[in-house]
């Protein structure tokens, strides 16, 4: 018995609207940040000396810069001054400093990713288990994002200090990864609720056919249909997370990472222009590197996406 | 169950929880810790706030206009730029690695330097920060709407000598509103969020987030947390408004 | 063999209501039904006939609000966690991320079976159904009417001797379609199960069945039941012979004509 009905084509792949080959996507994207730079420096060139102000010079509200190299230093110089000395004589290259920020600020956002994570996890399998618990708890959640992440950092911190104390050890970078984690948690507890509930009636016969248990649906079913949803809420949660470490680290005042290099580095830009992009670029790198991450996660879950063409 | 015991659940649960949320913040308040309590009850911070009720009018208002500004600047933009995007290729291609790339950057950080560019005491380095936030879903969804009409509609249009405009008028545009909406909608959340934390970052010394920053500091942990009411006050007002608008657009373009 | 283990199913009485008391809708009323083993039953009717509700009461997706229903002497309840029938549906609802060898074992994995013993059921579900070369292939490697191959081999994972199907074929393409109705003749001899086939069709409930059900909406109910005389062997000629088309005269006619008041069958 051989099969005589043609094999199907190949499934279309989610086309870049102009279906472009992989090499093609990236010179794009350089061109587009070349487009970006180009745009800086023919402002800087061509640009009103002293700016727009509307009103007057002094208390109007100026929306276009001074060209002058103070407040608009050049490419290029911001990109040769990462390779001077920090602050003076002996101390290390900024790109170096910079990266150590970075390092520091992504263990923490990955640790805030992670918290993150679980809890959401957690929350998305409470309220598809249980509908009651998606209506009690969702709009809840959903207005938890209004609370700006700053107001739990001194109370985070307390607690912190508190169990330090009396419990167990509790060093100051876990206070910035809760914190963190309170931005990454929604995306992946809305995500993954939609996920869950994302089998139709079909599948769901099926398993009830098979007098499968709620375990074996979640791990059978639920879960690995829950792969393209959870993906892209991953990628946002890390984002966020990135975001929440940086702010969360300022308002402990937390030492070594991006958040407080940021500001202090922002504090001599009257004496070295090109000084406070460095931790700008460093936080661009973060990003990339947090998204880019969960690309390659994503990447290692190819087979569970295979039904992402019907989602 | 049935459809009425349902309908009154899916009031109740949420109610119930509130309750609950309300009392382990009672609990939490009333924990003994030494000198400074962990977090102030919700009497103190509801007196906080109405005692208040000026200065904190005054702060939302700022942090508010910036939002507000930001939200619709960068749905101006993310507009204008999705409609080119979606008729020149070349310009598609550029910018969608950029507008990704930006979607996953830390936005705030460029505030310190915003803060030098335009002077310490404007409001416009916060207003470009809540824009950039703003017009990231924005153009994605505006771009995504704009490709929204299937091939069978167009073909029906060419089938009947359409012109160009009418197109556009009669088939892009409609079916592209509803995503319009929803990233106005998604935007308006960020923008708010946005604002307040750049405050965080320098600035003039006024706005929601720097009054919240500033009492936590100084100690008077009831106003900080009066003004964390305000601030959820402010988001969830524009929330509650682009839904509004999501719920008017949609019901007209039903299709 | 004790006179309930040979009859598949029996339904007695059986009634579905759907909705409240001021606005229901009488889906099933009063139908009486019994498969033999072995037996190919079809159940045939227009839309809202209550034939898919009646398949799905029998497989224990939903539960009758009248009237008693036994698979196999038990309750369609115990059918299936005793896992007495192998079901298949118009869409293949096959799971994506698998391949198609562990799409048929899928039943085979929820009921602990060990792994070996899993695999080599699969390969040998694969192989009757002709596929035994696509083994490793997705899901959307495969063309529907493979897909529905490999639904129907699921179906039999667990050997079982009752095999409901709702519209299997319903998606497929004529050609693709009366190959389809072939297998699965075979299949079904070659297995010994009782079937309960759902369909639309006229000449596929005639070329398929022992037995045609016509049923018919507002209330669903049985109308008639007609004997469809082949025997077992049936090959393709028969689609094409006098008989096959006077049956099929005759479907048609019990499914136009003015409805008989409740069919009763014993």
């Amino acid at each position: 018995m051989t099969a005589t009905d043609p094999v199907a084509p190949a499934p279309r792949r989610r086309t870049t609207g102009a279906g472009m080959p992989r090499w093609a996507v990236w010179a794009w994207g350089a061109a587009g940040i070349v487009a970006l730079v180009l745009l800086w420096e023919l402002y800087k060139l061509l640009g009103p000396a002293d700016g727009v102000v509307i009103g007057s010079e002094r208390d109007g509200l100026r929306i276009l810069p001074r060209t002058h190299d103070r407040a608009m230093p050049h490419v290029w110089t911001m990109v040769a001054r990462l390779f001077e000395a920090t602050s003076g004589a002996n101390t290390p290259p900024l790109w170096l400093t910079v990266a150590g920020g970075v390092l520091t600020t992504l263990g923490i956002a990955a640790a805030g990713w992670v918290i993150g994570v679980a809890v959401g996890m957690l929350l998305a399998l409470v309220m598809q288990r249980w509908r009651i618990a998606e209506w009690g708890l969702l709009p809840w959640i959903v207005v938890s994002q209004t609370v700006p992440l700053i107001a739990f950092a001194p109370l985070v911190s307390r607690i912190g200090n508190q169990i330090d104390r009396n419990l167990f050890p509790w060093p100051g970078w876990i206070s910035v990864a809760v914190i963190a984690s309170y931005l990454a948690f929604f995306p992946v507890a809305i995500g993954a609720l939609r996920g869950l509930n994302a089998p139709d009636a079909i599948h769901q016969d099926l398993m009830r056919s098979y007098a499968a248990g709620y375990r074996q649906s979640l791990f059978k079913l639920r879960l690995p249909a829950a792969v393209p949803y959870l993906l892209p809420a991953l990628r946002l949660a890390a984002a966020n997370a990135v975001v929440g470490a940086v702010v969360a680290e300022v308002s402990i005042g937390m030492r070594g990472g991006l958040g407080r290099m940021l500001l202090q580095l922002a504090q001599s830009a009257s004496a070295d222009p090109a000084l406070p992009w460095a931790p700008i670029f460093g936080a661009v790198l973060l990003g990339l590197i947090a998204a880019g991450s969960v690309a390659l996660l994503g990447a290692s879950l190819k087979t569970y996406r295979r039904g992402e063409a019907q989602v | 169950m049935t459809a009425s015991t349902e309908r009154l659940l899916r009031i109740v649960a949420p109610v119930v929880a509130g309750l609950l949320l309300l009392l382990a913040w009672l609990g939490l308040s009333l924990i003994p810790t030494g000198r400074a309590r962990l977090v102030p009850g919700p009497v103190e911070v509801l007196s906080a706030f109405f005692a208040n009720l000026g200065i904190i009018a005054e702060d939302a208002l700022v942090t508010g206009g910036n939002a507000l500004v930001g939200l619709v600047a960068g749905t101006v933009v993310g507009v204008l730029l999705a409609g080119v995007a979606a008729w020149l290729r070349p310009v598609d291609a550029m910018v969608a690695p950029v507008v990704a790339a930006i979607a996953v950057v830390p936005i705030v950080a460029l505030t310190p330097i915003l803060n030098t560019m335009f002077g310490a005491s404007s409001q416009f380095g916060r207003e470009i920060v809540a824009g950039i936030a703003s017009f990231v879903p924005v153009f994605v969804n505006v771009l995504r709407g704009l490709r929204q009409a299937r091939p069978v509609q167009r073909d029906l249009f060419t089938a009947y000598a359409a012109s160009g405009s009418q197109q556009f008028r009669k088939l892009t545009f409609p079916t592209a509103l509803p995503y319009l909406v929803t990233g106005v909608r998604i935007a308006s959340s960020l923008a708010v969020i946005s604002a307040l934390v750049a405050e965080y970052f320098g600035g003039p010394a006024d706005g929601l987030g720097t009054a919240i920053a500033g009492y936590s500091k100084s100690g008077n942990a009831a106003l900080a947390w009066a003004y964390v009411g305000a601030s959820i006050v402010l988001g969830l007002i524009f929330f509650l408004v682009t839904v509004l608008l999501e719920r008017l657009t949609t019901r007209r373009n039903s299709s | 063999m004790t006179a309930s283990e040979s009859t598949a199913v029996r339904a007695t009485g059986v009634e579905r209501v759907f909705g409240t008391a001021k606005r229901s809708v009488q889906a099933l009323t009063d139908v009486h039904l019994e498969v033999a083993a072995g037996e190919f039953v079809s159940l045939i009717g227009p839309s809202g006939c209550g034939k898919s509700t009646l398949m799905r009461l029998i497989a224990d997706l939903d539960q009758p609000t009248g009237g008693t229903l036994e698979v196999f002497g038990k309750s369609p309840r115990q059918a299936r966690l005793d896992q007495d029938y192998g079901i298949a549906f118009q869409q293949s609802g096959l799971l994506p991320w698998r391949t198609v060898l562990a799409n048929i074992a899928l039943p085979l994995e929820l009921h602990g079976v060990p792994s070996a013993e899993r695999s080599k059921r699969a390969a040998e579900l694969a192989e009757m159904v002709g596929l035994g070369d696509f083994g490793g292939r997705y899901p959307d490697e495969l063309s529907g009417g493979m897909q529905q191959r490999v639904a129907i081999a699921r179906s039999l994972a667990t050997q079982p001797k009752l095999l409901l199907m709702d519209e299997p074929f319903g998606a497929l393409d004529e050609m693709t379609r009366e190959r389809m109705q072939t297998e699965l003749i075979r299949i079904a001899k070659e297995t010994a199960a009782a079937v309960v086939f759902v369909t639309h069709s006229i000449p596929e409930a005639v070329y398929l069945s022992d037995r045609v059900v016509v049923m018919s909406p507002r209330p669903g109910r049985i109308t008639q039941v007609l004997e469809v005389p082949f025997g077992r062997d049936r090959g393709e000629t028969l689609r094409e012979a006098p008989e096959f088309f006077e049956r099929v005269t005759a479907v048609r006619e019990a499914l136009h004509g003015t409805p008989v008041e409740r069919a009763n069958e014993r």
